[in-house]
């Protein structure tokens, strides 16, 4: 070579490009982890177009500053990439490291392209405090700038490994967290300092492992088995989101429902109280293998997940009555409340699949702040400005019959299956309430006959083909097999109207 | 190691499905439970023999109270 300057960048490169010490990467290997530049190469369509700061650190023997920022294609759109490699210093933050994470998320905010974070980390560096932790230019940006894109661009992490104490907030405050099984962890304070300063004993995988946190507290959205399926499942979300959120989520190519075993009107039980997978129904209704189920773990009371109607991305609500009888609690207000904000974000319309005889009642869920957490759902449906339909498709009761996007929550268009059944509580709490002194007065003898008729009155009271279509409450009562078709002609004209947010700086929420 | 299968909510024992002696595997569905107007089938997480139903129907259930164990 006769241009030693050339030379000597390609040295630096290669050394950069190889990451850390050897060592470090047969560890990391041998542990079924991926290397960062083969999580990327899995996750864009091709090479990436670009990277920044390749040779940060370089100077100090610590490649690319134990992250690499890029810019590359998935599915032919651009999204910004930001990924610890694990093998440098345990990916933790130094100077550099943060300097370099927050440029690329204000290139992509800027830009309006979607920010995939590949996480795997050991947090913030000690050692690098003093110009990182207390100013205003300090790891703390981190947060803030995902906090000031939050709604703007999509923000998706993939979990591979650890995430201790403030690096815990990046997925906190990502829009979906998806987490390898017995590899990702999240927590404030390791296994050790729990020990050390409250006296509990328990492990690593116990306190902040990726399935605890998948199906209990509600961190992970969704659990998977490696970190390639983790880069397939940051793949399909983004087909479902559009760039930016002033875009219209992105049309993909229709495809006919699966076909079922059974005809949808079989698979829905006629007796309102036996349940069933909820998730049957919704397989029936979407474009087949597009449902991309979301937080399946956590709160399976109620089912959320995008979907695909002909092509066309929706976010659907559905409570399942096969777990606690798809009553709401407060995890499920947690979580469909999430959900809605995520597609309100970024123009998904919204689905509703209603079969639930309220929110939970008891002093526990009193103590837990249940009405606090029923606001809350209600706010969120009440201010989607997203084209929004809801089926009643067997039971809508009392105040759950409202948060599913009951008709005076203005969706769209409320429907209902024959099977429908919507007032304010069912027929046993009513007649026990509007009846319980006069059957008490009542011969013995005559009292079950008594009972039986006023709930058989009341039952047609609420069936939604009698009052309430005849008032025109909802828009229409749908044969379960032409639901599909339905819905997708309604969503075609709602999508087309405008969607205008409330003029206001902001909501007081109940939280 | 006794293992028990516990209620998911609050709610009153329907019909339990089980009894002392019985052979159960991880999944099957051991009791129902009637809350807020719904049928809840409770399924084991476990395997292994009824040695005894902590709630007999009728009684009234707290969320995450025994409702069989096992051995």
């Amino acid at each position: 070579m006769s241009n030693k300057k050339v030379a000597e960048l390609r040295d630096k490169v290669g050394k950069a490009l190889a990451g850390g010490s050897e060592k470090a990467r047969a560890k990391h290997v041998e542990a079924g982890k991926m290397m960062v530049r083969d999580r990327l190469k899995l996750l864009f369509d091709g090479d990436f177009d670009f990277e920044d700061g390749l040779l940060a650190g370089i100077g100090r023997d610590l490649p690319a500053d134990a992250i690499v920022t890029c810019i590359g294609k998935v599915h032919g759109r651009d999204v910004a990439v930001i990924a610890n490699d694990m093998t440098v210093k345990a990916g933790s933050w130094g100077h550099t490291t943060f300097l370099k994470l927050t440029r690329m998320q204000e290139v992509a905010k800027a830009a309006g392209i979607p920010i995939v974070y590949l996480v795997d980390s050991a947090g913030a560096r000690v050692d690098e405090q003093a110009d990182s932790y207390l100013g205003r230019r300090a790891w703390g940006n981190i947060f803030y700038n995902q906090v000031v894109t939050s709604g703007v661009v999509p923000q998706v992490c993939a979990l591979f490994g650890p995430s201790p104490a403030g690096a815990a907030y990046i997925p906190a405050l990502c829009d979906l967290t998806i987490m390898v099984d017995k590899q990702a962890t999240a927590m404030l304070g390791s296994p050790r300092m729990a020990k050390m300063t409250i006296g509990e004993d328990i492990s690593e995988e116990e306190l902040g492992g990726a399935r605890m946190h998948c199906s209990v507290s509600g961190l992970g959205d969704v659990l998977v088995e490696s970190d390639a399926a983790a880069i397939d499942k940051v793949r399909a979300y983004l087909s479902y989101l559009p760039s930016v959120w002033t875009d219209k989520p992105p049309q993909g190519v229709g495809r006919p429902a699966k076909e079922q075993a059974k005809p949808l009107e079989d698979i829905i039980p006629v007796n309102q109280n036996l349940p069933y997978d909820v998730r049957l129904l919704v397989e029936g209704l979407v474009d087949e293998d597009s449902f991309f189920e979301v937080k399946a773990l956590f709160a399976p009371e109620l089912v959320t997940g995008f979907a695909r109607f002909d092509g066309m991305p929706v976010g659907i609500i559905a409570n399942n009555s096969k777990v606690k009888g798809g009553v709401l609690f407060v995890d499920s207000s947690d979580k469909a409340t999430r959900f809605i904000w995520l597609c309100n974000a970024f123009n998904v319309p919204l689905l509703f699949l209603q079969d639930v005889s309220g929110y939970m009642i008891g002093s526990k869920m009193e103590r837990a702040g249940i009405i606090r957490h029923g606001a809350k759902l209600l706010s969120a449906v009440c201010e989607s400005s997203v084209p929004r339909i809801s089926v009643v498709v067997r039971k809508g009761y009392g105040g759950g019959y409202v948060a599913m996007s009951g008709a005076s929550t203005h969706p769209d268009a409320l429907l209902a299956l024959p099977t429908g059944m919507a007032g304010l509580v069912g027929p046993e709490a009513a007649v026990n309430a509007l009846y319980a002194r006069q059957v008490a007065e009542m011969p013995e003898g005559e009292r079950d006959e008594f009972v039986r008729r006023k709930r058989e009155e009341y039952a047609r009271d609420i069936d939604v083909m009698g009052m309430a279509a005849d008032r025109f409450h909802v828009e229409a009562v749908v044969e379960p097999s032409k639901l599909r078709a339905e819905l997708i002609a309604r969503f075609r004209i709602y999508s087309r109207r405008e969607n205008r947010p409330i003029p206001r700086r902001s909501a007081v929420h109940q939280v | 190691m006794s293992k028990q299968v516990l209620a998911p909510m609050a709610g009153t024992m329907w019909k339990v499905l089980v009894k002392e002696g019985d052979t159960v595997s991880a999944g099957d569905t051991v009791a129902i439970l009637e809350s807020m107007k719904m049928e809840i089938p409770i399924e084991s997480e476990h395997s292994g023999v009824v040695a005894k139903v902590d709630a007999p129907e009728g009684t009234v259930v707290d969320e995450e109270s025994p409702v069989v164990s096992l051995v």
